[in-house]
């Protein structure tokens, strides 16, 4: 639960070791979280210094996206580690090498796998443990190369596609539950997974993209760009005509 | 009394952490023993009016016992000077009830619109602590249908069944059990006017020194936390007793038990910023404060207007927006008025933009474990709930508390952490195992008692 100054006291982060994900823990721990749960491929076996640091109590969970009959039982552990969740953080996710996944149809699919139907299958778990404690919110690390799909990524960009839709979808059916969806859409972000790639404009540091999930968490919101300007870039962006945006982001 | 499908968001007076709960409106204390057998995982919990600020009323994918309902004769004893009323009666309908036959309520808290259930959960208090303690003291009999659905006629003394459980619930906000019926001593007054005396004070000094050696019935003082230096806690200090017939000026006396209620609404639409900052609240406190008088003697008021000016304007805790706003009350010892000094000087260091700092003198308790009130000092401050960096200062401000041996008022509270309330309230256990005891199952359960891991 959001305390009445806007703190929560409990974080799950799928992907435990995402450095966005973690630059919003450490946020959330610092504004007073007190538990934390790492879910990651294989658990996390050393937790990040300043979470630890800060005071926070840190667990850990085995968490692997290509697998969704476990998706439940992960959500499970969690709770049965640190009670209601107030937070979970989405954070999971693959980016690689368009011309590869171009050669290798079958590694696209995999990747197509993590990106979207992972975020499906915990998403929904995620959203009944939500419900049913009648609190909470789901913060969904989706991307503005959902927004509008580029040629140059679009197996990376039409699965942030489908993730943002799906997760738009679930925030309306958490309406009145008292859980809620907050859908996060940086551009980019220089990360472990963004490091081959050129520098788009208009880059945010994971812990810009911290401070806009944390003032979202504490507002009513249902969207956050970071940053904030991408939003109305990228509503010109949807409108520009098809033949100009396949030249521009080839 | 079946659980509905459909939620209800539920927050407190503070408007600040809203969740979601099946809502059932039991009418009898039979529907009551039917709904909370019919509790889910999630537990069960009962709600009064909702004036508690944070997040006591509240039980998130739980059955929320909705105890307006419970309503009905209210039975006024003149011989025995005592009041039986259903739990769901509001401290209005009380005082309009006991003032058409000359009597009055020993406690009221700063709003009427509480339920006499809520204002017992929470033992509240009234601007007569040194002179009447708090509300629990003057109960003389409590209705109290546990989890296991079993109803039980509870008094405080050794004769009243079993007084471990009647002082658990006094105070113990909601989480032994559903009160249905309370019994109060009552006292006769000859008027619905107080006679109020008027002193406006220059500093934090003045207002404690004032107070301290106020020995009218009732006493409170409004303090500006936005004056700063000698001139921090400044205020306007009033001190009351009831008006008598012969205090009245004549045009009153023909009327004297007159009893008016209506509020004025505060726009129904909730801004999505507040209303309230600095410069507004600096508006009010200046004109507030100037407009008192420096010195006043046995001016009558209608008690309304002395006992819950706020419930003037209706639905006043929208003006703070969306975010919502935070009240801090806590109590510290006699002699610890350094640390009250301190915290006033850090709000108003901060510029914090609180429209209401009221200050009462405290004096004994009751026994109930859970009760705030403790000799000494109590400060309450409104404060917007989304000033920069409040869930540190506060925080700070916890710690210095503790090792004042101060403590927080769980009725007023949001965002305290568990471990602070568990120093604060070291007789946490001992209501544990009572409570243990009359809710085996731990089926009732509250937000609070989640975050507080008071359970
Ligand atoms: C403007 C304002 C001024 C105030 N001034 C004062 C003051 O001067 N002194 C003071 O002491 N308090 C004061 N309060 C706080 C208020 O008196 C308490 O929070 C009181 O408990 C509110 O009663 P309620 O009926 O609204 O209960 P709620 O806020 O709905 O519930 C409060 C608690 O009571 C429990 N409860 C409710 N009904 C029952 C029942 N039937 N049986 C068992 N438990 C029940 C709930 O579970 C919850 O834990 C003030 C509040 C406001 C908004
Ligand atoms: N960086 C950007 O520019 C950018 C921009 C917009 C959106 N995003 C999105 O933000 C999120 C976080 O990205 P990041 O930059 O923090 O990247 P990151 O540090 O690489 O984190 C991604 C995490 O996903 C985990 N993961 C991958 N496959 C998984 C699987 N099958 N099961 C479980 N976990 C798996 C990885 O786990 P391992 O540690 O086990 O590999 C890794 O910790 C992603 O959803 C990303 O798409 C990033």
């Amino acid at each position: 639960m959001r305390d009445s100054v806007g703190s929560v006291r409990s974080v799950l982060l799928l992907g435990g070791r995402s450095e966005i994900g973690t630059a919003i823990v450490e946020r959330l721990v610092r504004e007073g979280a007190r538990e934390v749960v790492l879910a990651a491929r294989g658990g996390v076996s050393s937790p990040p210094g300043a979470l630890t640091g800060l005071g926070a109590s840190v667990h850990s969970v085995d968490f692997d996206a290509g697998l969704p009959d476990t998706h439940t039982g992960t959500v499970a552990e969690a709770v049965a580690l640190v009670g209601d969740l107030d937070v979970v953080v989405d954070a999971f996710g693959v980016l690689g090498e368009q011309s590869e996944y171009e050669a290798d149809p079958a590694a696209a699919a995999r990747s197509a796998g993590v990106n979207y139907t992972g975020h499906v299958s915990v998403g929904l778990a995620v959203a009944a443990r939500l419900r049913e404690q009648g609190h909470g919110t789901l913060v969904v690390l989706s991307s503005v190369a959902g927004v509008r799909v580029r040629r140059s990524n679009f197996v990376y960009g039409s699965a942030k596609a489908g993730l943002d839709g799906f997760a738009q979808g679930l925030a309306d059916s958490l309406y009145g539950s008292g859980a809620r969806v907050l859908v996060v859409r940086p551009g980019y972000v220089p990360t472990r997974m963004s490091a081959h790639v050129e520098p788009a404009p208009f880059p945010a540091t994971p812990g810009q993209v911290a401070d806009a999930v944390s003032a979202g968490l504490r507002s009513d919101a249902t969207t956050v760009w970071a940053p904030g300007v991408l939003q109305p870039l990228f509503a010109g962006m949807r409108l520009m005509p098809r033949a100009l945006w396949r030249r521009l982001s080839r | 009394m079946n659980r509905p499908e459909q939620r209800t968001l539920l927050s407190g007076w503070g408007l600040t952490s809203p969740t979601a709960a099946h809502v059932v409106r039991p009418r009898t204390p039979e529907q009551v023993a039917e709904a909370l057998a019919g509790a889910g995982g999630r537990g069960a919990l009962p709600r009064g009016l909702g004036r508690s600020y944070g997040d006591a009323a509240q039980d998130a994918g739980g059955l929320v016992l909705d105890c307006t309902g419970l309503t009905g004769p209210v039975h006024l004893d003149t011989a025995r000077g005592e009041v039986t009323a259903p739990a769901g009666t509001s401290m209005d309908r009380l005082i309009a009830h006991l003032l058409r036959r000359g009597h009055f309520v020993p406690v009221t808290p700063g709003t009427r619109h509480v339920t006499l259930g809520g204002a017992i959960a929470a033992d509240v208090h009234g601007k007569n602590h040194p002179a009447a303690s708090s509300l629990g003291a003057h109960v003389r009999a409590l209705t109290l249908v546990t989890a296991d659905g079993r109803t039980r006629r509870l008094g405080p003394g050794p004769d009243g069944g079993d007084p471990e459980l009647f002082w658990a619930t006094v105070g113990g906000m909601g989480l032994t059990g559903v009160v249905t019926e309370a019994t109060l001593a009552v006292f006769p007054v000859e008027s619905s006017y107080m006679r109020v005396d008027t002193d406006r004070t220059g500093s934090l000094e003045e207002t404690l020194e004032l107070m301290a050696h106020a020995d009218d019935r009732y006493s409170v003082a409004w303090l500006d936390l936005f004056a700063r230096g000698g001139a921090l806690g400044r205020g306007v200090v009033t001190r009351a007793r009831h008006a008598r017939l012969g205090d009245l000026p004549p045009p009153l006396r023909r009327r004297p038990l007159r009893y008016r209620s209506a509020g004025v609404p505060v726009p129904p639409l909730t801004p999505p910023v507040g209303t309230v900052n600095r410069w507004s609240v600096g508006a009010f406190n200046a004109l507030h404060l100037n407009r008192a008088p420096r010195r006043r003697r046995g001016q009558a008021q209608p008690l309304t207007a002395y006992f819950h000016p706020l419930d003037a304007l209706r639905g006043w805790n929208r003006m703070y927006g969306r975010p919502g706003a935070v009240q801090y009350q806590f109590v510290v010892p006699f002699g610890e008025e350094g640390t009250l000094a301190g915290v006033a000087e850090s709000l108003s260091r901060a510029r914090a933009p609180s429209f209401l700092a009221v200050l009462k003198r405290m004096g004994e308790p009751t026994p109930g474990p859970l009760s705030f009130p403790r000799p000494g000092w109590s400060l309450a401050v409104d404060l917007p709930a989304d000033l920069p960096g409040l869930g540190a200062a506060l925080h700070g401000f916890d710690e210095r508390l503790v090792a004042a041996g101060g403590r927080l008022y769980l009725a007023k509270d949001g965002r305290a952490r568990a471990e602070t309330v568990h120093a604060m309230y070291p007789e946490l256990p001992a209501w544990r195992r009572v409570r243990e005891r009359a809710d085996p199952d731990g089926v009732l359960v509250s937000d609070m008692a989640r975050r507080l891991r008071l359970l």
